[in-house]
């Protein structure tokens, strides 16, 4: 058995070679090429299916591939800060050491060789089998194009099977013929364009039609004016799906710190709104949360991939439990006298941030993200959401509407609505209203230790992370009428929106401030919030 | 005779300690020299006259707290704009003696290449006029924040929250250069008031003197507001604001009256704190630091006037101590002593020793019966 498998992976070692030789004798021929007869070694070395041509091919472009005087090895070259060259085989990668400018000597290239060779070049990867790489290729194409390789698009384009690709193509070939071509070609391209979304064809628009603008009216022929009325009616309408983009960019932006928002006072929408008790404590409860992500990052670096999905749980558990300690602590022996409650928890707001100065030293730790967070959709070429916040954004709904589920559907939360409508009665009927007390605020903290776990994938972990969130969940809560849940969704997420709304405007700070001091005033006019709770109560 | 006494309660006494104890400072402080044993430093000095400041704003608080059932957690705006009016003024007065050199723009201004003085800062090298800024932009601000938010019947921790947002929307404002307040560095590098170098012993003392008379002044005036007719109507809408209303007193128009005149004493502390500390900067308008303020007044005992200025002078002195020996220890101290004094201590200090008292006379009641 072994021995059949040492003989497979000879043989296979053994193929593996044979082709690298080949490729090596090709690229070990450089030196000995003059500039003349170097070009159809290059298109050789450009059709060997090796995976190195293009570096070596880039090396030549760059001026960077040298061989040894002596034994015309083929090495790449960085130059060292005192004038020496550091050698690299561009074969195997392997490092080879310093060696002095004088026993070195440049493979030739001349202008016309370096146009070839770009050209190859371009051409490896227009012709790569993955159908990415091709597009990435023609992106590149699109932002700096030159003759050779608009031309290489031409031949090719008729041949793409991938239809983004091919359309792409297009659209630069369309791009370059509004700068070269002549008036015809440039009003079928305009026409042909007016939908692309592609910065570069916006800007090839706008140059034509400024290009136009400086030449006389009477001027124009017939065809540059209808080319000019067409070029404004495409700028107008690149414009207006721009803006379309901008909006829904903003809008989206605007959700996902609504979601964030939504996660930090949903806790508190519980804590405050069913027991009507003031935890001022809850930015500390996210704060534990986001400290219990980085813990269990610690604890399991190989699975950062997955570590997200044990901390959810265990921050839950962590500051859920902290929570039923406060309230059975302390929140429990100020029942009614609700001043009192937020001096208190404000107290412990202030030991628990000290605690985690102590055990985690004051400053700021990172929590890594894992691949699948990190990355962005791209929808087209203006719009793109990145997956961190898109996920942000279903994990808050999803707590949200379990939440709500909790709370409409079980026996528990049925009791939980109870207590918060009439402890009296809710005693009388024999609900255990100590326990639902305990388990409300537990809960409510676990959700904000869960937004903890969230907001460690946006920012730094620090002692002060839920200072800065304590103040906003506040008025989202005040803001959406307290004890009504569907009110701080509405709530976070209008909050977001008019922030992220805002910001373009005026700077971050201002927006800031100007929803502040926008909310103080709503809360004047409506002081029980969007959505009051109703009722007949007086004191 | 013995109905004035009565009637005047704690304000003899507390009068009579702050005279003697500005008495005792200056003369110890400048009468002796340096290295006697009597010698009062000068560092002393301020740092007693910073406790001064605070005792009045916590009087400013406890007013509005303990006598009215406002919890304000934005009373460090008052006081820092209190702080930034005498700041402004001694900004100019710093006139050609800054690093830039510039007769009429502070350092600040010249830094940001501004031309001229921003409309606000008119008159701001007026003593006059900006000792009047001192009470009226705190004043006014209360003004405006109180009839808006009483009027609509904002009260309870709906308010409390209200008013850490602005103090927080206001440190926000005041952290932008922009503003033309000097941003994140504050005002500062004063040289001296009223043409009396702020380095002089001399001038320190007549400070401290001025902050313990506004002290004893705020404390009198604090007495006779609680102890008036109105006062008792503010106590009433304290204990049960709708039956206020019921028998037909209009409780916003208190309520605003009250919180316009603690919002001028925060003022006037903050005015007399600037010149002491020779700084003031955004983190004045933090929600903690007005959170601070609101402990002070929870341990001292809300609702007693004396009790605010014990509770006052002695946290920031624990905190003096505690920051200087065990920095680390201090946030715990002050979290502890939050959430020990809510629930143990609910009158503070001041309801200690009555609380004491009223037990032994209870227990000796208990004796004479049986």
């Amino acid at each position: 058995m072994l021995r059949i498998f040492c003989l497979t992976l000879s043989i296979l070692l053994a193929s593996f070679s044979a082709q690298a030789d080949e490729f090596s004798q090709l690229v070990n021929q450089l030196p000995s090429k003059s500039l003349r007869n170097i070009t159809p070694l290059l298109e050789q070395i450009a059709a060997h299916p090796d995976e190195r041509t293009k570096t070596v091919l880039t090396e030549i472009l760059n001026g960077d591939l040298y061989y040894k005087k002596n034994n015309k090895q083929v090495v790449s070259i960085r130059k060292t800060p005192d004038g020496d060259y550091q050698l690299t085989d561009v074969l195997t990668g392997d490092d080879l050491g310093t060696a002095s400018k004088s026993s070195m000597k440049k493979v030739k290239t001349s202008n016309r060789i370096r146009s070839t060779i770009r050209g190859l070049i371009a051409q490896l990867d227009l012709t790569h089998k993955n159908a990415e790489v091709r597009l990435a290729a023609v992106k590149q194409i699109l932002d700096s194009p030159d003759d050779e390789t608009i031309e290489l698009l031409t031949q090719l384009v008729t041949k793409e099977q991938d239809s983004t690709v091919a359309d792409l193509m297009q659209t630069a070939i369309g791009v370059n013929t509004l700068k070269n071509g002549n008036a015809e070609e440039k009003l079928a391209v305009a026409k042909a364009l007016r939908d692309s979304l592609q910065p570069a064809v916006r800007n090839a628009m706008v140059n034509q039609l400024a290009l136009l603008d400086e030449v006389e009216k009477s001027q124009l022929s017939a065809t540059e004016k209808q080319l000019k009325t067409e070029l404004t009616s495409a700028i107008d309408k690149i414009k207006q799906k721009r803006s379309i983009y901008e909006f829904i960019e903003n809008m989206f932006f605007g959700l996902s710190l609504g979601s964030v928002l939504l996660l930090a006072a949903i806790g508190l929408a519980i804590t405050f709104g069913v027991m009507g008790v003031i935890n001022m404590a809850h930015g500390e409860m996210i704060m534990l949360g986001a400290y219990t992500t980085y813990v269990i990052q610690l604890m399991f670096p190989q699975w950062i991939d997955y570590s997200l999905f044990i901390a959810i749980p265990a921050a839950f558990l962590v500051s859920g439990f902290v929570g039923v300690l406060i309230e059975r602590g302390v929140i429990r022996f100020l029942k009614g006298r609700p001043l009192e409650t937020l001096l208190a928890t404000f107290g412990i707001s202030l030991i628990l941030q000290q605690l985690v100065r102590t055990i985690f030293s004051p400053l700021n730790r990172t929590v890594a993200a894992p691949e699948w967070m990190s990355g962005s959709w791209q929808i087209n070429p203006i719009f793109s959401i990145t997956y961190n916040r898109l996920y942000i954004i279903i994990f808050a709904l999803t707590v949200f509407f379990a939440l709500l589920a909790f709370m409409k559907r079980s026996s528990l939360g049925l009791h939980v609505r109870a207590v918060a409508q009439n402890r009296e009665m809710a005693r009388a009927l024999s609900v255990r209203s100590d326990r639902v007390d305990a388990i409300t605020f537990g809960l409510g903290s676990g959700i904000a230790g869960i937004a903890g776990v969230v907001l460690s994938q946006l920012t730094n972990v620090g002692p002060n992370l839920g200072q800065s969130y304590i103040i906003d969940s506040f008025l989202v809560v005040v803001f959406g009428g307290v004890g009504n849940l569907w009110g701080t969704l509405v709530a976070a997420m209008s909050l977001g929106s008019i922030n992220k709304f805002l910001e373009p405007l005026t700077g971050s700070v201002l927006a800031n401030i100007i929803v502040l001091v926008g909310l103080v005033l709503f809360i004047q006019k409506r002081p029980k919030g969007l959505f009051p709770q109703k009722g007949r109560s007086a004191d | 005779m013995a109905d004035l006494f009565k009637k005047l309660g704690s304000l003899p006494v507390v009068v009579g300690c702050l005279f003697i104890t500005t008495l005792y400072v200056s003369v110890c402080n400048l009468a002796f020299p340096e290295g006697s044993a009597l010698h009062v430093s000068t560092y002393t000095v301020t740092l007693f006259g910073k406790y001064l400041c605070y005792a009045l704003l916590a009087l400013a608080v406890d007013l509005v707290w303990g006598y009215c059932g406002i919890l304000s957690l934005g009373h460090g705006a008052f006081f820092a704009l209190g702080g930034y009016a005498m700041g402004m003024y001694l900004m100019r007065q710093i006139g050609d003696r800054g690093v830039y050199g510039n007769p009429e723009l502070p350092d600040f201004m010249v830094f940001l290449n501004w031309d001229a003085l921003p409309w606000y800062w008119a008159g701001s090298d007026s003593f006059i006029w900006m000792m009047v800024m001192v009470v009226a932009a705190p004043g006014l601000l209360a003004y405006i924040f109180g009839t808006m938010a009483f009027r609509s019947r904002v009260s309870g921790v709906y308010l409390s929250i209200m008013t850490q947002a602005v103090t927080y929307a206001l440190m926000l404002a005041f952290f932008r250069n922009e503003m033309g307040f000097g941003g994140n560095n504050g005002l500062t590098d004063f040289k001296d008031i009223l043409g009396f170098s702020l380095q002089s012993d001399t001038t320190r003392i007549a400070l401290f003197a001025t902050t313990a008379t506004f002290l004893a002044i705020g404390f009198a005036v604090c007495h006779f507001i609680v102890n008036s007719k109105m006062g008792r109507v503010v106590t009433a809408i304290r204990d049960s604001e709708n039956r206020v209303r019921f028998i037909g007193y209009k409780p916003e128009n208190y309520k605003v009256w009250i919180f316009v005149v603690s919002a001028m004493l925060a003022g006037i502390a903050g005015a007399l704190y600037v010149p002491q500390v020779g700084i003031i900067n955004p983190g004045e308008f933090s929600p903690l630091s007005s959170i601070e303020m609101v402990v002070w007044v929870a341990i001292g005992g809300r609702g007693s006037l004396y009790g605010a200025i014990i509770g006052a002078i002695v946290v920031s002195y624990a905190k003096t101590r505690f920051t200087a020996i065990m920095p680390e220890a201090w946030l715990y101290a002050l979290g502890g002593l939050f959430v020990l004094v809510t629930l143990l201590l609910p009158k503070g200090i001041a309801g200690f020793f009555p609380a004491i008292a009223a037990r032994f006379n209870q227990k000796k009641l208990a004796e004479v019966k049986s």
